[in-house]
Parts: C-alpha cells; sequence; structure tokens
C-alpha cells in the first residue's frame, strides 16, 4: 500500500473504533436511573 | 386504543444493539465501499464524516427525541408521534411514511435476506464446489427466476422467502424481547464473522495472485479504496453521494428509531445511546466493510476487474467463487460467515420494520403481539410476493427506489423542520437533553436547528434534479451559460414519468426487446398502484384511529390531539 492510503486507513479506522469503544464504556459504566417512585414522575410534562 | 403501559427494553445494551442492528445492513458491507471507490477513494471518508457529524448524528439524536417523547403519551408509530409533536392534522398523515416505508421496505429487503439464508445452506452441501465464476454468477442468475429450480427444491426462492419472513414474524411474535434478543445474538456474530473476514482481506496480500491474474493483490484493492484524491472534494457529486450514503446506512428517515426510542423510558437518556449505536454502525461500515470485498476482489481477480464491476452484486455473484480457493474447509467456514454476517445484518434490520406496525396497531387498534406480528407478515408477503415472482420485470427496483429512497429523503426532511422549526429547537433541545449521560456540545443547537436541513434539502433537490450523467459541474456551467439544465433519467422528475424506459423503447427495433421493455413498464406501473394502494390504506387506518380517538378523548385532560 502507499502511504497515504496507509495513513489515511488506519488514521479513519482507528478513530472510529476509539471511539465507539468510548462510548460503549460509557453505557456500561453509568450507573442505571432509579425508576421513577412518583406518578407526577411518569408524567409525561 | 390502548392507554395500558406497554412493554420496554430489558437492557440499555440491548437496545442499543437492537438499535445498531436496526442500522447495521447489507449496505454496510457493499454500498459504502463501492461508493467510496467511485467517488475518490480515500478523499470520500472526508465528506462522508463530515457529513455524518452534520446530517447523521442530528437525525439520530432528532429520531430518538422524538420517539421518547410520542412514547410518553403511549404513542409507539410515527403518525401519533408527529401529531402530539404539532397541532395540525397533516402532521399525523404524513407520519404514515414511517408506517409505509418499514412495509414497503421489508417486502423486498426480507427477499435479499432470504438469498443470504439460502447462499448459507448452499455453503455449507457445497453447491459452489468447482464452479467457476462464470457459473457462479450464472448461479444466482437462475436463483432469482423462480421458474428455474437448481436443487430440486420447485420455486425455491420462493420457499425461502417465506421461510425468512416465517423467522421474522415469528421473532416479531416475541415482541421487544424477541428483538432484543435476536439482536443480542446478530450482533456478536456479525462482528465474530466480520472481523474473521476482514483479516483476511486485510492479510491476503499478493498470495491471490494466479496464472490467469498474475498481478493480483489485495493492497491494491486497498489503496484503490483509501487513496485521496482531493481534487474530488470540490465535486458536488462527491458530497451528495457521501450525504446519501450516510442518510442510509443509518436507516433514519424510515420511522424505526422513533418506534424503538419510544420504549425507552420517560426518563432515560437518548442523547448517549444515539451516539452509541451510530457509532456502532460506523465501526461495521468503515472498519469492516471496507476491509472484505474489495481487497479480497483484489486479491484474487486483480483491481481491474474491481473497477469495472465493483457493485451490489459481487457478494453473491464473486464471493462464492474467491472463497472457494481457500480449500475445500475454509470456504465453507468463509460462505458461512459471509452470508451468515449478511443474514444478521438484514434480520436485525428486517425485525426494526415490524416494530412500527405492531405498535401502531396496539396503540390504537388493541392488537396483540401475535396478532400484530403475524397480519404484518401477512401483509408483507402479499406486498413483496410480487417483488419475487416478478423480479426480473423490475418491481423490486421500483420498491426499492419510491419506499426505500425517496421516502426516506421526504420524510427525514420534513421531520427535521417538524422537529427544529415547529415543536420548537428550544423543546426539542430540551428534550434531546433530558435525562441526557453525554454532554451535547451547544453547537449542535445551531447544526439540528439549520445545518441539517439544508442538508437534507440539498439531498433532495439534488434526487429531484439530477442532471444529465450526475455531473454537477457541467450542470451549473451549462445553467450560468444560458444552455439551461438537462434532467438525468434517475431524477425523480424523470423516473416518475419513465422517461428512460419510454427512450429505450422509442430505440428499441427488436421485436423480443420492444416487448420486454413494455413488459417492464407495465410492471413498473404494477409496482406503483400496489405502493400507492398501502399508502392509503394505511391514511384510512389513521383517519379511523383518528376517529377513535376523538370519539374516546376527555377533552379537559387534552392529552390527545383530538383533530381528524
Amino acid at each position: 500500500m502507499n502511504s497515504s492510503a496507509l495513513i489515511l486507513m488506519v488514521v479513519t479506522q482507528l478513530a472510529v473504533t476509539v471511539v465507539t469503544v468510548y462510548f460503549f464504556y460509557r453505557v456500561l459504566n453509568t450507573p442505571s436511573r432509579p425508576e421513577p417512585d412518583s406518578y407526577t414522575d411518569n408524567d409525561p410534562n | 386504543m390502548s392507554t395500558n403501559q406497554t412493554e420496554s427494553w430489558g437492557s440499555r445494551v440491548g437496545l442499543i444493539l437492537a438499535m445498531a442492528g436496526n442500522a447495521v445492513g447489507l449496505g454496510n458491507f457493499l454500498r459504502f465501499p463501492v461508493q467510496a471507490v467511485n467517488n475518490g477513494g480515500g478523499a470520500f471518508i472526508i465528506p462522508y464524516l463530515v457529513c455524518f457529524l452534520l446530517m447523521g448524528i442530528p437525525l439520530l439524536w432528532i429520531e430518538w427525541s422524538m420517539g421518547r417523547f410520542g412514547g410518553r403519551s403511549n404513542n409507539h408509530s410515527t403518525p401519533f408521534i408527529l401529531d402530539s409533536m404539532s397541532k395540525k392534522a397533516f402532521w399525523k398523515y404524513f407520519g404514515v411514511f414511517g408506517i409505509f416505508t418499514n412495509i414497503a421496505v421489508a417486502s423486498y429487503y426480507c427477499y435479499i435476506e432470504s438469498w443470504t439464508m439460502s447462499y448459507v445452506w448452499h455453503s455449507l452441501i457445497g453447491t459452489f464446489d468447482g464452479m467457476t465464476q462464470v457459473q457462479v454468477a450464472d448461479f444466482f442468475s437462475k436463483y432469482v427466476d423462480i421458474d428455474k429450480s437448481l436443487t430440486g427444491i420447485p420455486y425455491e426462492a420462493v420457499v425461502f422467502y417465506v421461510l425468512c419472513l416465517l423467522l421474522n414474524t415469528y421473532i416479531l411474535s416475541r415482541g421487544l424481547a424477541g428483538v432484543e434478543k435476536a439482536a443480542k445474538i446478530g450482533i456478536p456474530m456479525l462482528l465474530i464473522f466480520g472481523g474473521f473476514l476482514a483479516f483476511r482481506g486485510l492479510t491476503l496480500g499478493t498470495s491471490g495472485a494466479s496464472a490467469e491474474v498474475p498481478g493480483a493483490s489485495a493492497w491494491d484493492g486497498l489503496n484503490f479504496l483509501w487513496t485521496p484524491q482531493y481534487s474530488s472534494l470540490s465535486d458536488p457529486k462527491v458530497w451528495l453521494a457521501a450525504a446519501g450514503q450516510i442518510f442510509f446506512t443509518l436507516s433514519v428517515g424510515m420511522g424505526t428509531i422513533h418506534c424503538y426510542a419510544a420504549y425507552v423510558k420517560s426518563k432515560d437518556d437518548v442523547a448517549l445511546n444515539a451516539v452509541s449505536a451510530g457509532f456502532t454502525n460506523e465501526f461495521v461500515e468503515v472498519v469492516l466493510g471496507s476491509s472484505i470485498v474489495i481487497p479480497i476482489a483484489a486479491g484474487y481477480l486483480g483491481l481491474d476487474w474491481v473497477k469495472e464491476n465493483a457493485g451490489f452484486g459481487m457478494a453473491f455473484q464473486t464471493m462464492p467463487f474467491l472463497f472457494e480457493k481457500w480449500g475445500p474447509i475454509l470456504s465453507v467456514v468463509a460462505g458461512v460467515m459471509w452470508f451468515g454476517l449478511l443474514f444478521f445484518a438484514g434480520i436485525t434490520s428486517s425485525l426494526a420494520m415490524g416494530t412500527p406496525w405492531m405498535g401502531f396497531m396496539r396503540d390504537e387498534f388493541g392488537w396483540g403481539r401475535l396478532k400484530g406480528a403475524w397480519s404484518f407478515g401477512g401483509i408483507v408477503l402479499m406486498l413483496g410476493l410480487p417483488t419475487v415472482i416478478f423480479f426480473e420485470h423490475g418491481v423490486f427496483d421500483e420498491y426499492d427506489y419510491w419506499a426505500g429512497t425517496v421516502s426516506l429523503v421526504v420524510f427525514a426532511l420534513a421531520e427535521s423542520i417538524l422537529f427544529a422549526w415547529i415543536f420548537g429547537i428550544d423543546k426539542g433541545w430540551k428534550e434531546l437533553l433530558s435525562g441526557s449521560d453525554l454532554q451535547v456540545p451547544m453547537v449542535y443547537k445551531f447544526i439540528i436547528k439549520y445545518i441539517t436541513p439544508l442538508m437534507l434539502l440539498l439531498v433532495f433537490l439534488g434526487a429531484l434534479f439530477t442532471p444529465v450523467g450526475n455531473d454537477w459541474t457541467g450542470a451549473f456551467q451549462s445553467l450560468f451559460s444560458g444552455g439551461g439544465w438537462s434532467l438525468d433519467n434517475a431524477s425523480i422528475f424523470k423516473t416518475i414519468a419513465n422517461s428512460g424506459l419510454h427512450e429505450q423503447l422509442a430505440a428499441a427495433t427488436d421485436p423480443t426487446e420492444v416487448a420486454r421493455l413494455k413488459d417492464r413498464l407495465f410492471y413498473t406501473n404494477f409496482a406503483r398502484i400496489l405502493l400507492c394502494i398501502t399508502f392509503f390504506g394505511l391514511a384510512l387506518l389513521v383517519y379511523v384511529a383518528s376517529v377513535r380517538r376523538m370519539r374516546t378523548s376527555t377533552p379537559s385532560t387534552g392529552l390527545r390531539n383530538s383533530n381528524p
């Protein structure tokens, strides 16, 4: 592969992979919210 | 109509995988690399990523927010989700697109999905053993010609189509839990299969060169795909292609995301979930999708062959032949993995297409999961059989164009205007941030209000006024020099008028060709009539549902918009 193609491929694929893993890490490590405990909490507005 | 609390997602990861599964489809592996090689190679990735950030992510946030907002009022399909955001009755009828598109796309998408099922089977039983490239390509042509039987099963294409539809219907009848379970199995399997094949693609190098193609090299394919041609960045065609790819790969503008998000609990996050699902799709597309078909094909058949033949057909007409070169065992493994990953990509998307209809019928007519799922299967079967039986007459292509392309753009453009300008960007922004686990940059408020609708408008106008040969630079030069604007036969205007077919008919002299073109014209109009009947049938159901709501609404609560 030529160097410009290789650089673009590695940088793009690495960036997309890192961001995807980061967001999944955030999803897996964010504590879940407690369920609404009153009727008011379930109201639409 | 049902006012009871409906089901919700079992887990956050399950929801994200289901959303990612909805987005990840065959296009991630087949459309993206072809778009890239046809639009500037590596430079394509620049407009592609810009469009992802300025149009894709905002649309995901818009649809997730709209869905959760509608879900709070127990609305799980777009007619009444849109209705809950505006006082105009127009929007609930416009929301019909969000059910219509799913039914129409599912009817032909399940056919492609059934090909992948069938090809897994054929890979396992060794159908492609010893076949030449021409024989493998011919196998596909015979497969879609339902009069011919390849394996002794009469009407094999129809049998696999019905089997595929039955599987979809069965999973849908299990409700969200069934969809979530399918995504939890399908997406990891897809990643494993895709990872294996991508590894093969990236490490094939020159080992596939043969006496027939001595210069074949996978590196040439990767070079072709990734070498940036910066001059293409100033070509509007490339930007439109990038915007189109982002649009279709994320499955926005369909109504499925709204439906899935409507089952998110009212205080749960949508911002982080949306970008997680969106980036999972990007990972599959940019990392896996670019590393399989093009490098493997170039590695065995050479770059020149790829340049001439890059397209959707490679998946079925070329890949089985290339896998045969990996030896008797690995060819079976690779065939099962390749068509298996396409199958998982397909089924996680087609399952999503069933949920808006089921949600609508449950909300408005109290239909249970079983009734909703089997009625969906029945409608898709009726609408889809013509795509199977008259595949070669263009019914499939017609569905794909109107339901799978034009409807999506129209719906996405309208919903972005509804969200940012009618519902109001301030309310919309508040809705997006409500319960958010992600700090959304403020600049996105501006992007959602101005940039995203503008980009969608450009995509729509681009499809409406596609110039001859898709040559935008030449078309603008011609316009400003007084030469006018000549529309391409692929533009929406010319497609409506069947200009391309009429031109071919006028030029044809061979009676067989004339008969074939007349047949095609007939089936094209036949397909359009079927789509119109479906759309107006759904609009009628929405009207009936509105009347029912009006009768049962209690004016004091004001929760229901009672304008039919």
